[in-house]
């Protein structure tokens, strides 16, 4: 339990300067923006308190906000997120429920699931995300574009990161 | 009450969500200037509109209003259009001609009779000597003059129009100088003659004849008439001019005396010169 929370502190900061000193400069074209930082509400445990968890995405969002400069934005879309993880979950859940040794992650839960998950979950967050960047919807179309192409970027460095994960946890055990 | 706060604690989740996203909506606005000025601008223009819907509504509401109080201020509007006239020519307005040094003072009056189809026309005023009108003091009215105080009772005052074969005033034609004599010659009100305009100056149709200021009875360029049409008759060195009034004499209703407060100094030279 003490290793985990551990993990969740360090993976919390590590999360947060990898987003803005790595990938916050990535900015392809304008339209690929990873948000990467997510990744940290995916991984929290299935038997979180949901109220933990609205707090737990503010405070995130917040931290990238301050880093970022984008005071809320970065914090509303996390909280937005956060809002439909036990929902999504629900929806989605195995027939037997969710084992709470096991956690919501790409070797645990299987691809299929994982995918439906963090697609979702990360579309949501992007498309809350753009549109509170922008705070109009005079560029409706533009911004939806470029939330789905950032949201597609994201997700496929959410697998990657699955994949560290998956061999770490292979040469750990 | 415990129905309330069941329902509060159902809703917790979804509640404590909006709280968050609150404050985050909040510490954007607050923070980030691109938003906070699409945010006011949006809240403007919602407002603006919603007045805009609420005016349109009331005005419509307010028609019968707004009617009046334009038709109020439309009879402001005229009554202080006539009263700038007024001021102009009012009862206490001096005319302060430094050049020639003269004084005009104005009375204003309202014709309470008037005629303009017998030989000898006559005009009531409804001010007399109360109000200062003497004899042989000129009356003008907007577009030209009118006539000369005959008679003057406390209250009213009798006028000899224009339009009495007696009538005389000293009339010249505008820019030239030359003075003649205008009187009616009895026929059409709208119509006079003006005789003694020497034959050598140049007169054409639609020239205005005005006032000489000769007499103490009227000031200076007031006008009088038009020239309709000029002949010169044989073995004369005058033109016999045909001039149409510009003041129609049918249609006055308020007038203004003319006192001329250096009438009696310019008399007493007068007479003393022709004495000597």
């Amino acid at each position: 339990m003490n290793s985990n929370l551990f993990r969740y502190i360090f993976s919390f900061i590590f999360l947060i300067l990898l987003q803005s000193f790595v990938l916050n400069n990535v900015q392809l074209s304008g339209y690929l923006n990873p948000y990467l930082y997510i990744l940290f509400i995916l991984s929290l445990p299935f038997d979180i308190s949901k109220y933990a968890l609205l707090l737990l995405s503010f405070l995130l969002g917040l931290c990238v906000d301050i880093f970022l400069g984008t005071t809320g934005v970065h914090a509303s879309a996390s909280v937005f997120m956060a809002f439909f993880r036990p929902f999504i979950l629900r929806v989605i859940a195995p027939r037997e429920g969710y084992d709470t040794t096991t956690r919501p992650r790409l070797q645990d839960m299987g691809v299929k699931w994982f995918i439906i998950y963090a697609f979702t979950l990360t579309l949501l967050h992007h498309l809350f995300l753009f549109y509170t960047e922008v705070f109009r919807f005079s560029h409706f179309f533009t911004t939806l574009g470029r939330s789905i192409s950032s949201t597609l970027f994201t997700f496929i460095l959410i697998l990657i990161s699955q994949l560290f994960i998956f061999k770490k946890a292979d040469s750990k055990s | 009450m415990s129905n309330l706060i069941k329902l509060l604690i159902r809703y917790s989740f979804f509640i404590l969500f909006l709280l968050f996203e609150l404050i985050c909506f909040f510490l954007i606005v607050q923070n980030n200037h691109y938003q906070r000025s699409s945010f006011l601008n949006l809240f403007y223009e919602t407002s603006g509109s919603i007045q805009n819907r609420y005016a349109a509504i009331t005005e419509y509401l307010n028609l019968k209003n707004i009617n009046k109080e334009l038709a109020e201020e439309n009879a402001r509007l005229k009554i202080s259009a006539l009263e700038s006239k007024m001021k102009l020519f009012g009862e206490n307005y001096l005319i302060n001609d430094t050049l020639f040094k003269q004084k005009y003072v104005y009375i204003t009056c309202k014709i309470i009779n008037n005629s303009v189809n017998k030989s000898s026309n006559y005009i009531t005023l409804d001010k007399g000597a109360l109000n200062g009108i003497e004899p042989e003091m000129g009356v003008i009215g907007p577009n030209g003059i009118i006539g000369i105080v005959k008679h003057v009772s406390p209250n009213f005052s009798t006028v000899v129009s224009v339009l009495h074969t007696n009538f005389r005033a000293s009339a010249k034609v505008k820019n030239t100088g030359f003075f003649g004599s205008c009187y009616w010659d009895g026929n059409h009100y709208q119509t006079g003659i003006v005789e003694d305009i020497p034959s050598h100056i140049k007169i054409k149709r639609g020239d205005t004849i005005i006032t000489t200021g000769y007499s103490t009875v009227f000031p200076e360029n007031i006008n009088i008439g038009t020239v309709l049409s000029f002949e010169l008759p044989p073995e004369k060195n005058f033109y016999t001019v045909k001039i149409q009034f510009t003041q129609d004499y049918k249609n006055i209703n308020y007038v203004y005396v003319v006192k001329n407060l250096l009438k009696e100094e310019i008399k007493e030279l007068e007479k003393l010169t022709e004495e000597q």
